[in-house]
């Protein structure tokens, strides 16, 4: 046990980190800390999480009760967007838009990677920060500020942006086809457009950290999967989000300067708009050469964490690292070539759509063999079931459920059918947003007690996950059915087509299911914020992990070492390792931290 | 049935907190200790939580079941469509392999979870590769893969194909907020070109006045197909991106202001046919027995109870394109050519209609 976490001290090449004053402002408001970082992170992703939430409870409640009063509309909505308790078209719109934009961007893209980026790479790889912790510093601020404008385009007076998060012009461009495209959407466009910087300063960031400041013996090959996966995510992230901030550039000039990028032969409110010459279709090409890849910038890091967080709860190594890693680079690369296939009924040539279904159908491969290696990585394993195991577990089932249909969604011509159904709603948040939350959870359960020194309360851990496998099951599995009745997403009603009256209870019982999960988030919310304060102290390495994170004892200092930095003598996933006679490498203990040399007669495998 | 669901989920949520109430106290009574040791699994944990997993993938199983079951009638019914036999069966084969893996992998995984839950003692196996595994299950979704999208190629080739050697009738689904026309291209199968800058008083279309193939087109509110015979749709949008969504038919463009998108496809099915079908008399029976409950409602709150329902087929807005957007639709007539004949007959031509307004 003592070797597991004492500290190598040979070849000290580094003596230690000098440490400077640090006033409150600069330890928690202006850190240049990674570690206080990816905690602010963090926190604004769950905050906004929380207010992502709230918005699909309200439209929910909608669609199970279509144009009935309800007090929480009166209350959170007042008379202005909820008539005498309804809920306006107009308002509900918005809320399905901003629960779209919030949950992607600014809790999985940012409180998801963010956080796990920002806190796991530097000690992961053993650096004492990131390579800038000023543009780390400046990349949280500007998510902060582009947060803040995102909610506070709620309180504009014409409303939110309300196109879909998707914001295809020309509705998008236009404040005469619906208010929310006025104010909120120049709000949208802004906050965006701050948004992906702060994206491309952290991933630049991230990605030069993991290339130059590796620590002695941390070869590629012996990276933790996390930071595969951060890493990875980062490049496509630095190769797709600008293009997104260019399609919002152009959009702005075509609602605020005149021009015609997207817009072509328009006939509103009785009149005759001077564009000509631009297309929808260019847009819709590059918000998806962003979109597609940002499916994979949410999934890939919670992919990371499970591969983490399932090889050292089951004791194991995870099956296959290196398909694994091949794996990764599989889909990132794939992910920037598939974006058509959101487009196969989009008026493009159908030749394309032939490409893109090949491209589509491609990407399932690596991501069969990750669910085939999570899989196999169970087996004969010794389960340790804590809290992240549990949603990491959960997340390889709504992955592989959610991922299935992706065949049926990627192949053009069945597309033809189910394309903008609740199919594809069902779809979706299966494979993208419960797994991604599921990664998320594992992901703050994990390493709580790295973060925080304390250790959160595994039974409201156990209620939490539980609650949340069930109810999240109960949403999005009888969605699938009513999205192969052929019923559209983004009405605001279905009663206007007898034809959908039959598939109302089953609205319900999704709808109260969505509020049942939504509930069950409380035990989260409670748990975190006790264990913050409340939490029984952590031990140095509570789930017995190989990684580096644990070697730094619990003292939190900017620097992670007091001393000299480990070095890396093995890969991450020496569990359970034994030698030929049948003998733990390290007697005693089923485990052999990265920066444990080899032992005497123990083999490095080449994995 | 809305009581009966809220009962069944109070049911459920009491069955959850009662399990879960059992959880922790069984978590306190086991841990003894106060130390952060207590919030780390033990194997009392291991143990419940890998049971739990064996149940909750069993109730996997038996969710999909339930679903299967219940929703059956959720499925469209069969395509009134050429293509869209083919691609039912598409669809069909699609599912069967998705429900294959998915019951093989949720199984493995669930019950792995079970079987290998954590013991004090129990040695895991270091396991770190093994390339014919892992050769094999590449190769398997390889050609699974291959095989499918070798046939949808195929399919959607055909499908999009949308050229005039058939002698399709061509007609123009005009998308404005919020609602849709048709426009017949008249004797001469023919549309006149058209361009919403041509938009005034009665020529809601903007067809060019000064256009001779447009003359004899036919704007209608309705859209009338005969049976069997191929329609090439040409798709044109007024303002927004709209998509015209036509399911009993598989088929769906997108609507775009600037271009003309298109599809094509033939009815095979009278809507006359397709009403009295087995699948639909049911389905519109089910349908108007929860309108009359919900009647009865209405009725009793003193409001004006529903009109029964008698289906026919429809044409709905798949991309969101404003307030009403839930409420774009037009009704699809599908029948034999002679019915066809005489109704379009009836309907007035553009360059009547253009002529009259002038008068």
């Amino acid at each position: 046990m003592g070797q597991a976490i004492s500290v190598s001290t040979e070849n000290a090449h580094d003596d230690g980190h000098h440490h400077h004053k640090e006033t409150f402002v600069t330890k928690y408001i202006f850190s240049q800390d990674h570690k206080m970082i990816a905690k602010q992170y963090l926190i604004t992703g769950l905050i906004m999480g929380a207010i992502g939430i709230a918005m699909s409870i309200l439209f929910r409640i909608q669609l199970a009760y279509p144009e009935q009063p309800n007090a929480l509309f009166s209350l959170f909505l007042g008379e202005r967007w909820a008539e005498g308790g309804v809920m306006n078209p107009n308002m509900y719109l918005a809320l399905v838009t901003l629960h779209g934009t919030i949950m992607v961007f600014f809790v999985l893209t940012a409180g998801l990677s963010g956080t796990f980026s920002n806190f796991l790479i530097p000690l992961q790889i053993g650096a004492r920060d990131m390579a800038s912790g000023f543009l780390n510093m400046v990349s949280y601020w500007l998510f902060f500020l582009s947060s803040v404008i995102m909610i506070a385009s709620l309180f504009v007076e014409t409303g939110p942006a309300a196109a879909g998060w998707t914001i295809y012009p020309p509705l998008s461009a236009l404040e005469e086809a619906m208010p929310g495209s006025g104010a909120g959407m120049t709000l949208w466009l802004v906050s965006m457009a701050i948004f992906i910087a702060s994206s491309l300063l952290g991933s630049l960031n991230y990605v030069v950290t993991v290339i130059n400041m590796r620590t002695k013996g941390m070869s590629m090959t012996r990276l933790p999967l996390t930071i595969w996966a951060f890493f990875v995510t980062a490049i496509i992230g630095v190769v797709s989000f600008p293009v997104l901030l260019s399609a919002a550039l152009l959009l702005i000039m075509d609602r605020s300067f005149g021009t015609s990028f997207f817009l072509s032969d328009i006939y509103i409110k009785g009149e005759v708009l001077a564009h000509q010459g631009g297309s929808p279709v260019l847009f819709e090409h590059l918000f998806w050469f962003l979109g597609h890849p940002e499916v994979y910038i949410v999934l890939l890091p919670a992919l990371g964490i499970t591969s983490e967080v399932i090889a050292t709860n089951s004791r194991k190594p995870i099956f296959g690292y290196r398909a694994m890693v091949a794996s990764i680079l599989a889909i990132a690369f794939l992910s920037t070539i598939v974006w058509g296939h959101h487009m196969f009924v989009s008026g493009m040539n159908p030749f394309l759509g032939s490409v893109f279904t090949f491209t589509t159908l491609l990407i399932a491969i690596p991501s069969a063999v990750k669910a085939f290696n999570y899989i196999t990585t169970l087996w004969k394993g010794n389960l340790q079931m804590n809290p992240a195991m549990l949603f990491s577990i959960g997340l390889v089932s709504t992955f592989i459920t959610g991922g299935l249909t992706g065949i049926i969604l990627g192949d053009s011509t069945l597309d033809i059918n189910v394309h903008d159904t609740y199919f594809v709603v069902a779809h979706f948040h299966l494979v993208m947003g419960i797994s991604a939350l599921y990664g998320l959870f594992a992901g703050v359960y994990h390493w709580f007690p790295k973060m925080f020194n304390r250790m959160m309360d595994k039974n409201l851990g156990y209620a939490h996950f539980w609650l949340t496998a069930i109810g999240a099951y109960g949403v999005f599995f009888p969605m699938h059915f009513i999205g192969m009745a052929g019923l559209p997403r983004r009405y605001y009603t279905n009663t206007n087509f007898p034809y959908f009256d039959d598939l109302a209870d089953t609205n319900k019982l999704i709808t109260w299911f969505a509020i049942f999960t939504a509930l069950a988030q409380l035990f989260f919310v409670y748990n975190f914020v006790k264990s913050i304060f409340y939490g029984k102290k952590a031990p140095a390495n509570p789930w017995k992990s190989n990684t580096l994170e644990w070697t730094t004892g619990d003292k939190h200092i900017h620097g992670n070492w007091d001393g000299p930095i480990p070095h890396v003598y093995r890969w991450a996933y020496d569990y359970s390792k034994v030698n030929e006679n049948g003998e733990y490498v390290i007697p005693g203990q089923d485990y052999a931290p990265q920066h444990i040399p080899l032992q005497d007669g123990e083999e490095e495998m080449n994995h | 049935m809305t009581a009966f669901l809220i009962i069944l989920i109070a049911a459920l949520i009491a069955v959850s907190a009662w399990q879960i109430s059992k959880i922790v106290s069984l978590g306190k009574a086991s841990s003894g200790s106060n130390g952060a040791e207590a919030q780390i699994a033990n194997d009392e944990d291991n143990k419940r939580n890998g049971q739990f997993m064996l149940y909750f993938g069993i109730g996997i199983y038996i969710m999909m079941i339930a679903c299967f079951i219940a929703y059956d009638d959720f499925f469209l019914p069969d395509a009134a469509s050429e293509h869209g036999t083919e691609y039912d069966s598409l669809l069909f084969t699609s599912t069967i392999i998705i429900m294959i893996v998915q019951v093989l992998t949720q199984g493995l995984l669930h019950y792995f979870s079970y079987k290998y839950h954590g013991k004090k003692g129990q040695k895991a196996l270091f396991y770190a590769d093994n390339d014919r595994l892992e050769f094999i299950w590449t190769a398997i979704p390889v050609v699974v893969l291959a095989g499918l999208i070798l046939w949808g190629l195929f399919s959607w080739n055909d499908i999009m194909d949308a050229n005039m050697d058939d002698d399709p009738i061509v007609v123009e689904v005009y998308a404005y907020q919020f609602g849709w026309k048709a426009r017949y291209s008249g004797a001469d199968n023919t549309l006149g070109d058209a361009n919403v800058r041509f938009i005034e008083g009665a020529n809601q279309l903007g067809v060019d006045p000064t256009d001779a193939d447009g003359q004899d087109d036919v704007v209608t509110t309705e859209l009338h197909l005969p049976v069997d015979r191929p329609v090439l749709f040409k798709f044109r949008s007024q303002d927004v991106l709209h998509s015209a969504y036509f399911p009993h038919f598989r088929a769906q463009m997108n609507v775009v202001p600037g271009m003309v998108t298109q599809f094509k496809f033939t009815p095979t099915v009278t809507s006359e046919e397709y009403k009295s079908t087995e699948f639909m008399t049911e389905k519109v029976s089910k349908i108007n027995e929860i309108r009359r409950q919900r009647s009865k409602e209405l009725e009793a709150n003193g409001d004006v109870a529903l009109d029964p329902y008698e289906f026919e087929y429809y044409l709905l807005c798949n991309k969101i394109c404003g307030a009403s957007h839930y409420n774009m639709q037009m009704k699809i007539v599908v029948e034999e050519k002679e019915d066809f004949d005489a109704w379009i007959a009836e309907q007035k031509t553009i360059g009547t209609t253009l002529a009259n307004a002038e008068n």
